[in-house]
């Protein structure tokens, strides 16, 4: 039924990129627009497969394509959807488009894409698309494989080449940390396939771990384990994590942390878990330790940084230890929760990357210290958003970040019953505790980035002309921000933005003493960002003189474009989580079908 | 005593001889037609592979050279048969021949080496390389060895003058010429126990079926040593741990052409002739030399891989990388049987196509340095990401499934044999691999010099031939099992 729709998830952009290698001249003018377009078309297959999934039966696969690849293997190319991996592969189409808006989508373009290279990262980022949408389509545990693999060379050059300074070595570190990981679970599949003799996901889950005996699921299970533990990452297996964070492009860190983390999760929940159950079971506490450490190692190692990427990047390592300690309970609420958790940490985490990536592009550095806080009073917008991204990430009830570690922590006040309950309750505390230190880190970072007064208004003593310009800006801004919408305030930019001449707007922002329409801040900014070098600073230089150029523009449109579903889904998902969690019960249900 | 010759059977390497006959007569006569003579060439390749596959269509496998009945031959006492295993290096040897023939072409256009020469020596090879997995008698399989071996001595040392290039032809001379001597040895012991050269009478005494003629009452300690020496002088030609050390300097200092030679085609042979020994006549004292293979392949992926990781120039990074490679091609052989020994060929099948596209994409550029290669892409897109991918597939990643596809083919014999360890050693092996690939592949796209570069056309098809083929692996590895799974 329908099983045409994984096939265009896959080809759609994996042919839009062939294209690129092979008319790369013809297609030269037209590259925002084609990988927008295609990600548009990848986003609405993805749409579709929404559309029409049958709610009633999700436990059971749909959209199943089934063809024989390599025989000799016996290896077949199996793709299907179920409840578990409906809501990742829409995420992942989602953010990839949303990364494609953010890159190309009106005048005011990021600044990667213009620098260097356009078509080799619209290229990149098509192909990283097909590695993670076939590894939540595939059924087979080589196709799976194969896929897992496919993200490893194209986000090895994202990182390589369009990263920050320190790229090469994060680049070589990412791929040669998780490539060890994959090897380690290619040879823990292989110990699968040779004890069960098939390499079908679904006969594999159907069975239960039938005809495996238990040291030998408990050896592929540790082997399988290890290499999703990489890729998730869990602590101690971390390492490659922040700095690939760190130094990768905005787009980059928003699809590492958004999906490619995700890739590891779905593996316990697809493959070592339902399919080794007995091997999971030996090796769930030693799993919910490592999660609970990792809980609050990532909280520890959050509270001790100064550079805003790398925070949000050790926070992901807490939150996935969230997701690890929800599937470590065996129970359906504690991979429930897990699962639940993934999703919302893809659409915060994605969201704080994107914020971090504008707070970077817009100084020049995410040094907290030296960004020296006030954003709110600077970039109301900017500040605005990422205070409720920072408190949905900590886990403020009614946005998507409770949900997910609420069950997870659940789940392990019940563990299963083959399960150490006393160890668990400890898990649960230490857990908790994690979810405090999260917040207080979260608490910290916006106390030094968005709150206190900006350090111009400190500095600006001088002149009291541009004292007053700041002002009059921060509380029109402000007052944007409470008064009208962000679609409204996209309306006005656009229209500032048609209407005025270079000259005029360097002769409004001369005369920014006087009062200002919120829209013409906006507008202001739009322009400033195309103008020269000197030209920008000359204008800048009249409100602020300690802050680099650019510093002083607030939420772009395309900014705008790109972060309004992200934040409009956090809300959804956090005011009805039942959304999600009824398509993923009666999944985790069959899928856990031995051990609960 | 009159011998019926099956000549159908012996085409392959016989066009391939008359070929290099005519090609040197050619020389004598026609001293300034370099072309024609790598057109000759090519065309004597041609017609052997021609008469390959219409050896391959035929049904059953066909043998000459037999003993009579008379003298108490049976149809399993022959030196020379044509079945799957021999069709099937028989190809790759071919198809590899011919993008070394491209090479060639390419290489002989800057003059100062002998044209008629090299042709003859090349072919000398080949006519070598396609008989060895024919040969099913010791001193058949040692004879062709040693022509497979003989004229690669030669053409190294056929650039004159060039210190560099002696030397290495030196020491391949003296590496190689200790091996057959160490080899002759243990073919000799072998022989003296069990009075037959034939591998499928050695088979029968090896196993313990038939009682030795000189040991009635059991095997001798002394096959231990045998087998030893034999799978030592083997060790040589393939630069297997610890008779590796060869290899860079033999690469570095030969024609680009005569390294991609080494790399592929003397290689295969070297493992053609293993596989026989050890499979078709040493089956019996698996216990024997399973171990001794086992830590050879871990200690020969490993060496090739961290003194790859060294390496400035690229012809020594490949030698390096070749040998590791050499290291999985060995690991299924470690665990015994016939699915292991097919894992072992396909492998070998992939790692030809990969790693003569990187050797015909070196030719190309013509320069060994790593840096040269910085932004290949910009400047000659084709070749640079041929390249690129031929690199990846050698690494094992996605998009280059072919070589993805290889590793999980032996993997998956050495999981389901049992040897854990080595699996292991494998997995770290590919991940230190993949640093000194990934790094050259990432020199391809770095901002780099723009200098135009002018190929000459031949070197152009060397590579369509070779990246084409690891394409098709990619798409298609199912056509490498059915080959693999002919022998």
């Amino acid at each position: 039924m329908m099983a045409w729709i994984p096939v265009v998830l896959l080809a759609v952009p994996l042919l839009g990129a062939l294209m690129l290698l092979i008319a790369p001249r013809a297609l030269h003018p037209v590259l925002r627009p084609y990988g927008l377009i295609l990600s548009a078309v990848t986003l609405a297959a993805s749409l579709v497969l929404v559309a029409a999934f049958d709610y009633g039966r999700p436990a059971a696969i749909q959209y199943e394509l089934d063809l024989p690849w390599v025989p000799g293997l016996g290896m077949r190319f199996h793709l299907g959807v179920d409840g578990i991996s409906l809501p990742l592969i829409t995420l992942t189409a989602l953010l990839t488009f949303l990364c494609f808006v953010y890159l190309c989508w009106g005048r005011g373009t990021a600044r990667e894409f213009m620098n260097a290279r356009p078509r080799a990262l619209v290229f990149t980022l098509l192909v990283l698309e097909v590695g993670m949408i076939g590894t939540f389509l595939a059924l087979d545990l080589l196709l799976f494989f194969v896929f897992f693999e496919i993200v490893l060379i194209p986000m090895y050059f994202l990182i390589g080449i369009w990263g920050g300074d320190g790229r090469r070595a994060a680049s070589v570190k990412f791929i040669l940390y998780t490539l060890l990981g994959s090897v380690v679970m290619l040879l823990g599949l292989l110990l699968v396939w040779a004890q069960a003799g098939t390499l079908d996901i679904v006969a594999l889950n159907a069975s239960h771990g039938a005809g495996m005996s238990r040291s030998v699921q408990i050896l592929a299970f540790v082997a399988i384990g290890a290499g999703l533990a990489v890729k998730t990452p869990m602590w101690p297996l971390h390492t490659w994590l922040p700095d690939a964070h760190t130094e990768a492009p905005t787009v980059g860190s928003v699809l590492l942390a958004g999906v490619l983390l995700k890739m590891g999760t779905y593996g316990f929940a697809r493959i070592a878990i339902p399919v080794l159950p007995e091997g999971a079971e030996a090796a769930a506490p030693w799993l919910g330790a490592f999660a609970v450490v990792g809980i609050v190692y990532g909280a520890l190692a959050c509270l001790a940084q100064r550079d805003l990427k790398r925070m949000i990047a050790y926070s992901s390592i807490g939150h996935m230890g969230f997701v690890l300690l929800g599937f470590a309970t065996l129970t359906p609420v504690g991979t429930n929760g897990a699962l639940f958790a993934n999703v919302a940490h893809g659409l915060i985490t994605g969201l704080l990357f994107f914020l971090a990536g504008a707070i970077k592009e817009r100084h020049h550095t995410a040094d907290m210290p030296a960004l020296g806080g006030g954003l709110l009073a600077r970039l109301p917008r900017l500040g605005s958003l990422l205070t409720f991204a920072a408190i949905a990430s900590l886990g403020l009830p009614g946005l998507a970040g409770f949900w997910g570690e609420m069950l997870a922590l659940l789940g392990a006040f019940q563990p299963a019953d083959a399960l150490p309950r006393g160890l668990f309750l400890t898990y649960m505390v230490i857990g908790g505790l994690g979810a405090v230190l999260t917040a207080a880190y979260f608490l910290v970072m916006l106390s030094r980035v968005t709150h206190g007064r900006p350090r111009a208004a400190d500095e600006a003593e001088t002149g009291p002309a541009a004292d007053t310009a700041t002002d009059a800006a921060t509380d029109t801004g402000a007052g944007a921000v409470t008064g009208s919408g962000g679609g409204a305030a996209i309306a006005v930019a656009e229209r500032t933005d048609a209407g005025l001449s270079p000259g005029a707007t360097t002769d409004v922002a001369e005369r920014a003493d006087a009062a200002l329409s919120p829209g013409s801040t906006t507008g202001v900014a739009e322009r400033t960002d195309a103008l020269p070098p000197d030209a920008t600073t000359g204008v800048a230089g009249r409100t602020d003189a300690a802050l680099p150029p650019g510093a002083t523009i607030d939420v772009k449109p395309n900014e705008w474009l790109a972060w309004t579903p992200l934040v409009v889904l956090t809300l959804l998902f956090g005011l009805w989580p039942g959304l999600l969690l009824s398509l993923t019960t009666p999944p985790v249900q069959a899928l856990l079908g031995a051990l609960s | 005593m009159i011998q019926q010759i099956d000549y159908f059977v012996i085409a392959p390497p016989l066009v391939l001889a008359l070929s290099a006959a005519l090609v040197l007569l050619l020389d004598a006569f026609l001293p300034a037609r370099p072309v024609l003579s790598g057109v000759l060439a090519l065309a004597g390749i041609a017609v052997a592979a021609g008469f390959v596959v219409a050896q391959a269509a035929g049904t059953g496998s066909r043998s000459t050279f037999c003993v009579p009945q008379r003298l108490g031959g049976t149809a399993a006492t022959c030196s020379f048969v044509a079945d799957g295993f021999t069709l099937v290096f028989a190809g790759l040897v071919l198809v590899a021949a011919a993008v070394v023939v491209l090479m060639s072409m390419t290489e002989l256009t800057g003059g100062g080496i002998p044209v008629g020469e090299w042709y003859f020596l090349l072919l000398c090879t080949i006519v070598g390389a396609v008989t060895l997995p024919a040969s099913r008698d010791l001193i058949m399989l040692v004879v062709a060895l040693e022509l497979v071996s003989l004229p690669v001595f030669a053409l190294t040392a056929l650039k004159r003058y060039d210190g560099r290039a002696s030397e290495a032809a030196v020491k391949l001379f003296v590496v190689s010429v200790v091996s057959t001597a160490i080899m002759l040895f243990g073919v000799s012991l072998l022989y003296g126990i069990s009075g037959t050269v034939y591998l499928s009478r050695l088979s029968g005494v090896f196993s313990g079926q038939v009682a030795a003629p000189g040991a009635p009452e059991g095997l001798p300690a002394v096959v231990t040593v045998g087998v030893v020496l034999v799978v030592a002088g083997f060790a040589f030609k393939i630069a297997a741990v610890p008779f590796h050390s060869w290899a860079a300097d033999v690469y570095q200092g030969a024609p680009i052409p005569v390294a991609a030679l080494l790399s592929v085609i003397s290689k295969a042979s070297g493992f053609a002739g293993l596989i026989l020994v050890l499979v078709a006549a040493l089956g019996g004292q698996a216990a024997t030399w399973a171990p001794i293979v086992g830590i050879v392949a871990a200690l020969t992926m490993t060496a090739g891989n961290l003194l790859a990781m060294r390496q400035h120039s690229v012809v020594r990074l490949l030698a390096w990388s070749s040998v590791a490679q050499s290291g999985y091609i060995l690991a299924p052989l470690a665990v015994t049987g016939t699915a292991a020994v097919r894992s072992s060929i396909a492998y070998l099948v992939i790692y030809a196509a990969m790693n003569l596209g990187a050797f015909t994409v070196v030719m190309l550029v013509s320069k060994t340095e790593l840096d040269d290669y910085r932004g290949l892409v910009f400047r000659r897109p084709a070749a640079g990401l041929a390249l690129a991918f031929c690199l990846i597939c050698l690494a094992g990643l996605p998009p280059g499934l072919a070589g993805l596809f290889a590793k999980v083919f032996v993997f998956r014999e050495i999981v389901a044999g049992g040897a854990g360890w080595l699996a292991l050693v494998m997995a770290v092996n590919t991940v230190i691999g993949l640093y000194y690939y990934a790094v050259w592949t990432a020199r391809l796209f770095a901002p780099g010099s723009r200098a135009p570069l002018s190929p000459p056309a031949t070197a152009w098809y060397a590579m369509g031939v070779a990246v084409v083929a690891a394409v098709l692996f990619s798409l298609a590895p199912q056509l490498v099992l059915d080959m693999a799974s002919l022998t």
